[in-house]
């Protein structure tokens, strides 16, 4: 029972910090109609930001908060410099440029800060597991992340449904024309939801860094994850993509936990061994298969286009 | 025109001419990784190699050197590729390098065929010690089963009854854990591969590991995926609660990375920086002169050893290296002074070797360092070398 307990929270704090990327994916889909592969780059830039960061303050939590006002900031001028023009394109040329930029930021990481990655290592107070029931110890950073991630995603909530901002990207979701037409700023709009994605995005990336390392191309593996809680969750809807995001934890943890085991009855443990990586690791596209199958849209399609 | 015709033609002799015996460059082709996470690891590789060159003067029995570095990201596409553009278009006498065992059976057929000498620096799949063994592939190294054998019959001592195996899902981890259970006398709880080399959480595995009651755990994460287990190992409150026994997770590289996390955490190798005999301080001391802030690892001293493995070699037939059974019978009496005080090689051409228990100390300078502990075992030879044809 601990285990499986344990377990969950591994999924849960995975599917939260999954939901971070997504939530900016499926935003700048939803709302700009812009398919935006570049979206790991920022997850990448996130994390080397806030390597560095951390570094020169001797601070983990200002080089954090450093890092993502830097990494907010990329994702306006990104958005001002290369995606403004993109707007109202065939998708096939937002994905032609938008991975472009993946190499451009590729390259540019690899001038900046070489080729071998960097690590952010974490404060004591953060690296000590803490007693969260009793018997049950757990990670305190992998706790922080839970925390944080779910504010974020309660404010979101807030943001969308409860503010007049929130109100301009709910209708921007629905019908982009519409906004403009009555006349709001709709291109400052696009510049600050992009930002605010960007910032999702880094968020993700930097609060991911100590558990993994930096590295270029880091953004790429959890892209493809992100844009399946996109797919899963309906695209432009927040509320989807929590739901969806947390789900594919879920099933990517718990699938990666028990599956092997439950292998092991049908095989032998050789060949378990072996094929249960890999199939555990299939579980969430087929959970993608089997959504699109019952709901094309998605769980929460956010409105007809 | 007649004239002129003449001179051609006695040009072109003076060029084809005899073929000369000697060469006039000994060419190296060096494979290893340069760019991502485990850049580190090739950078230590080539800083020993080039270190070595400088000890010979940048000549091999008079011949100059020259080595082509190539980088194969870790991936074996990749380093089978770079093999082949080494052996077909730079036509190198030797290659050498290899961190990763599955790069080098990708790239294995390609050299096999060719007939080139192949020197690993460090991996060592049971297939290249078993039935893949070939004449002209020879390792400095050692075969993966060997260091965690060691390491399970350093716990048989401890009294560990059970213990949980931890390790990456390729060629390599499947070799470590299966060497780890078969000298190990206790009882194997659990093994879980992970996805190498993306996975670097391993928050699902610890839980099972705490969870399946086992006295100890065995890992096997070289790199950075080292560092990020021993440091999850600690903050999922392991560390002090269940021992945790390694092979290729604590090195110089990751050290500073790990720091205290290491500590306590004893590992299996067969070269270790503060070996006594001369050539390894003198190995050591100039490494450390040469390349300030840094330290040597045993990915690099494999490597010095793979350079004069080849320097022997190329010694000892006057630099003849069209003689392919002459260079390879050269090659076989591992004539040289190696950095773990010497070595013999079996009929599959990996070493015959001690295995040393290394621990994490405070050195002189207030750093985390590695020390020679005890000797775990002498002259081991690995178990598949029965499965080689050669005799």
């Amino acid at each position: 029972m601990t285990l499986f307990i344990e377990q969950c929270l591994n999924g849960l704090q995975f599917g939260l910090l999954l939901f971070l990327l997504a939530a900016g994916l499926t935003l700048v889909f939803g709302i700009m109609d812009l398919v935006n592969l570049a979206h790991g780059s920022l997850y990448m830039i996130g994390a080397y930001f806030a390597a560095t960061f951390a570094a020169w303050t001797g601070s983990f939590v200002l080089g954090a908060v450093l890092a993502l006002v830097a990494t907010l900031l990329v994702g306006m001028v990104v958005e001002v410099v290369a995606m403004r023009r993109l707007y109202g394109r065939d998708h096939l040329d937002h994905v032609l440029a938008t991975f472009g930029l993946i190499l451009f930021f590729d390259e540019s990481v690899r001038l900046i800060w070489g080729p071998a990655g960097l690590s952010l290592p974490l404060p004591v107070w953060l690296s000590r597991p803490v007693t969260i029931l009793p018997g049950i110890e757990y990670s305190a950073y992998r706790l922080a992340i839970i925390v944080v991630t779910a504010a974020v995603a309660a404010f979101l909530y807030v943001l969308v449904m409860r503010t007049r901002i929130g109100m301009l990207i709910r209708a921007g979701a629905s019908n982009r024309e519409m906004v403009g037409a009555l006349g709001f700023n709709i291109k400052l709009l696009y510049t600050l939801v992009f930002g605010l994605g960007a910032a999702l995005a880094g968020l993700a990336g930097l609060m991911q860094a100590p558990i993994l390392t930096v590295q270029i191309g880091m953004g790429e593996n959890i892209l493809i994850l992100a844009f399946v809680v996109t797919v899963i969750g309906g695209i432009g809807s927040i509320r989807g993509a929590l739901v969806a995001a947390i789900f594919v934890g879920f099933v990517d943890t718990l699938g990666r936990a028990f599956f092997p085991d439950l292998l092991r009855m049908v095989l032998s443990k050789e060949a378990a061994a072996t094929a249960a990586p890999a199939l555990s690791s299939m579980l969430i596209y087929l959970l993608m298969a089997i959504v699109l199958v019952v709901k094309p849209e998605g769980l929460f399609s956010a409105g007809q286009k | 025109m007649r004239k002129a015709l003449l001179a051609a033609s006695t040009a072109l002799l003076l060029v084809t001419g005899p073929t000369l015996a000697q060469q006039k460059t000994i060419k190296i082709g060096f494979i290893s990784t340069f760019s991502g996470p485990t850049a580190v690891i090739g950078n230590d590789m080539r800083n020993s190699f080039e270190l070595a060159l400088d000890h010979m003067g940048r000549k091999m029995g008079g011949i100059p050197v020259e080595v082509i570095y190539e980088d194969d990201g870790q991936k074996p596409d990749v380093g089978k590729q770079k093999t082949e553009k080494l052996i077909e278009s730079d036509k190198v006498d030797f290659i050498a390098g290899y961190i990763w065992s599955n790069v080098l059976l990708a790239s294995l057929k390609p050299i096999v065929d060719s007939k080139t000498f192949l020197v690993i620096a460090n991996a060592g799949p049971s297939q290249v010690a078993g039935e893949m063994c070939s004449p002209t592939v020879f390792s400095t190294s050692w075969q993966n089963d060997q260091t965690p054998q060691a390491m399970g019959l350093y716990m048989n001592q401890k009294g560990v009854k059970s213990v949980f195996l931890i390790g990456p899902n390729y060629a390599a981890g499947k070799d470590m854990l299966a060497g780890v259970a078969s000298t190990f006398k206790g009882k194997v709880i659990g093994q879980e591969l992970t996805t190498w080399p993306s996975q670097l959480d391993f928050s699902a595995e610890l839980a099972k590991a705490k969870a399946s009651g086992a006295e100890a755990v065995f890992v096997f994460y070289p790199g950075a995926a080292g560092v990020q287990f021993l440091n999850q190992y600690a903050a999922a409150g392991l560390k002090g609660t269940i021992p945790l026994y390694t092979a290729f997770t604590i090195d110089e590289l990751s050290l500073p990375l790990q720091k205290e996390n290491a500590i306590g955490v004893p590992g299996a190798q067969e070269w270790v920086h503060d070996l006594p005999n001369e050539q390894n301080k003198k190995f050591v001391a100039d490494y450390r002169k040469k390349y300030t802030g840094l330290r040597p690892t045993y990915y690099g001293a494999q490597s010095y050893d793979a350079a004069q493995l080849i320097e022997s070699a190329v010694v000892a037939t006057k630099g003849n290296l069209s003689d392919k059974a002459a260079v390879q019978k050269a090659m076989e009496k591992a004539n040289f002074k190696s950095l773990r005080g010497g070595f013999k090689f079996g009929n599959n051409h990996m070493p015959i070797q001690n295995f040393y228990l290394q621990d994490v100390v405070k050195d002189a300078d207030g750093q985390l360092s590695l020390k020679t502990v005890a000797t775990i075992v002498k002259d081991n030879q690995d178990r598949f070398h029965d499965k080689c044809p050669m005799k």
